[in-house]
This record gives C-alpha cells, sequence and structure tokens, in this order.
C-alpha cells in the first residue's frame, strides 16, 4: 500500500483564493483601476448618442496631434515637443518628457466614423465619436396588455 | 513615450479647499545667469485659473481645472483621475519679486523668477600691478 503524505483537503483552493486576492489587490492598488504604461492616458465616457476620449497631453499643440478611426479602432498620435531652452541654461529638475507618442484604442462599438471630432484645450484633447445607429440603446415601449 | 503616472498629493501635505484628489504637476526648473524659469505641466488648468505666491522663500504653484465632462455622461474606462494641482518649492536664490512672469500655453505653466541684482555673479576684473 502506497503511502501518502496527508494534506488538509481544500488546501489547494485556500491557496489559490488568497493568490487571486493578492493579484486583485495589487491590480487596484494605484488608485485607478486600469493601470497601462501607454502614452497618453485615456478616460473613456458615454452618453447616449456619444463616446467620449480624453486624455492630458500638456504643451502638444492642434497640429502635433493626428488622430484617425480604422475598423473600430481609434489611432491618436503625435509628438510632445519641449521647447528650446537657453543652451547655458543649468538644469536643477527635468521630470518632463517629450517624444513621439502612438496609441491604438479599441473602441466599445460602432462608431460613426465620418462624424468624429476632436479637440484639445488647456492641454487636455477630448475626442468626441458618435455612436453609429446600431450601437444606440433603443427603448422599447411596455404596453399593457 | 511611456507614461509617467499622475502624483497624488498627500493629504498631509497640505489640503485643497474643494474636494477631491490633487496632484502634483511635474516640473522643469532650470537656471540661467539672469533668471530662474519654471516649467510645469498642468493639464486642464486655464490662465485665470493659476495661483503662483512667493513668500521669503517659498514659491507655491496652484492650479484649479475646470470640469471636462458632462454630468451627463458615465465613465466606462478610466487610466487617471483629474484634479486639482499644488506644488510648493523652497528657493534658494533672492528673487526679483516685482518682475516675476508667468504665461500659461496649452497646459503648460512657464514661471520666470529673475534673480535679484545682488545674486547675480559679477565679475571682478584684476588688474595687473
Amino acid at each position: 500500500m502506497a503511502i501518502i503524505r496527508w494534506q488538509p483537503p481544500f488546501d489547494d483552493m485556500d491557496r489559490l483564493h488568497r493568490e487571486v486576492d493578492r493579484l486583485f489587490t495589487e491590480f487596484t492598488a494605484g488608485g485607478e483601476p486600469f493601470t497601462s504604461r501607454a502614452y497618453p492616458a485615456v478616460n473613456i465616457t458615454e452618453d447616449t448618442d456619444h463616446y467620449y476620449v480624453r486624455g492630458e497631453l500638456p504643451g502638444v499643440k492642434a497640429e502635433d496631434l493626428e488622430i484617425a478611426v480604422v475598423e473600430g479602432r481609434l489611432l491618436i498620435r503625435g509628438e510632445r515637443k519641449l521647447g528650446p531652452e537657453d543652451k547655458g541654461a543649468n538644469y536643477h529638475r527635468r521630470e518632463r518628457e517629450g517624444g513621439f507618442f502612438r496609441r491604438i484604442i479599441a473602441l466599445p462599438a460602432k462608431v460613426n466614423s465620418e462624424k468624429v471630432s476632436a479637440a484639445i484645450k488647456n492641454g487636455v484633447f477630448t475626442i468626441t465619436l458618435p455612436k453609429a445607429e446600431e450601437a444606440k440603446p433603443r427603448k422599447i415601449a411596455v404596453k399593457t396588455a | 513615450m511611456e507614461l509617467q503616472k499622475k502624483k497624488e498629493l498627500k493629504p498631509s501635505a497640505g489640503e485643497g479647499t474643494r474636494p477631491g484628489p490633487l496632484y502634483i504637476p511635474g516640473v522643469d526648473i532650470l537656471e540661467t545667469q539672469d533668471e530662474i524659469v519654471v516649467l510645469a505641466d498642468m493639464p486642464g488648468v486655464d490662465s485665470k485659473n493659476v495661483d503662483i505666491d512667493l513668500k521669503d522663500n517659498q514659491l507655491t504653484i496652484s492650479g484649479r481645472i475646470d470640469p471636462v465632462a458632462s454630468e451627463k455622461e458615465v465613465s466606462l474606462y478610466s487610466e487617471f483621475g483629474w484634479g486639482d494641482y499644488l506644488r510648493t518649492f523652497t528657493l534658494s536664490n533672492l528673487i526679483n519679486q516685482e518682475k516675476i512672469s508667468a504665461k500659461m500655453d496649452q497646459g503648460v505653466l512657464r514661471l520666470t523668477l529673475p534673480k535679484a541684482e545682488k545674486m547675480k555673479p559679477k565679475k571682478i576684473s584684476v588688474a595687473a600691478g
């Protein structure tokens, strides 16, 4: 007869439970539920007729920002130029970063790509995407029988 | 470019009068012979909502954002938070307070702090004897 080490039942289950718990706490610990290293960070909201994609691009001019909608995906691309400073200047702190960026975001539903608009104000961009007719919520009237 | 996470100010380090998170703006500080220039990223802040305060050698920059989303909107996905900005620096140089100038352009504050006359390096010529 083989000797099998006794293990408390559900030990593995307990361990799995703890592991999943740990993953979730780490995942949400940053304050924001979704953490992605892609630049720029975006927030997406919706109302009945539109999706709105917003993000922060301080110092980026409208002509340095390109936005396109391709097959249900939104492309945000551009360059953040940090102005040329005096060559003789001595940097005490350098926390701001410049350069090229590119990001592709999958859209939650079909949009009317002809009517997408974008604006940038005070370094915050807003992309307004009108939902396609079939993606809009349809109200169904309930009748009393 | 890689994302630098927005740094939130801990409540112990100062609090705003409005509820909600306060963020620490990222800055570049550079010094030339005549002035100190502070560049601060404060996206969402309009030029009329920036406050700059210099008391003794404590420089405080604060910015208030205007609400971006309308109330009808529902959040689907969120990677960062919106909030006002606050940051304080201690300056080691004497600043000519009257000549401080500030400009807000596309969410970037440019603050020029001219050094006081007596702080400027003076060249002393040495005469041969």
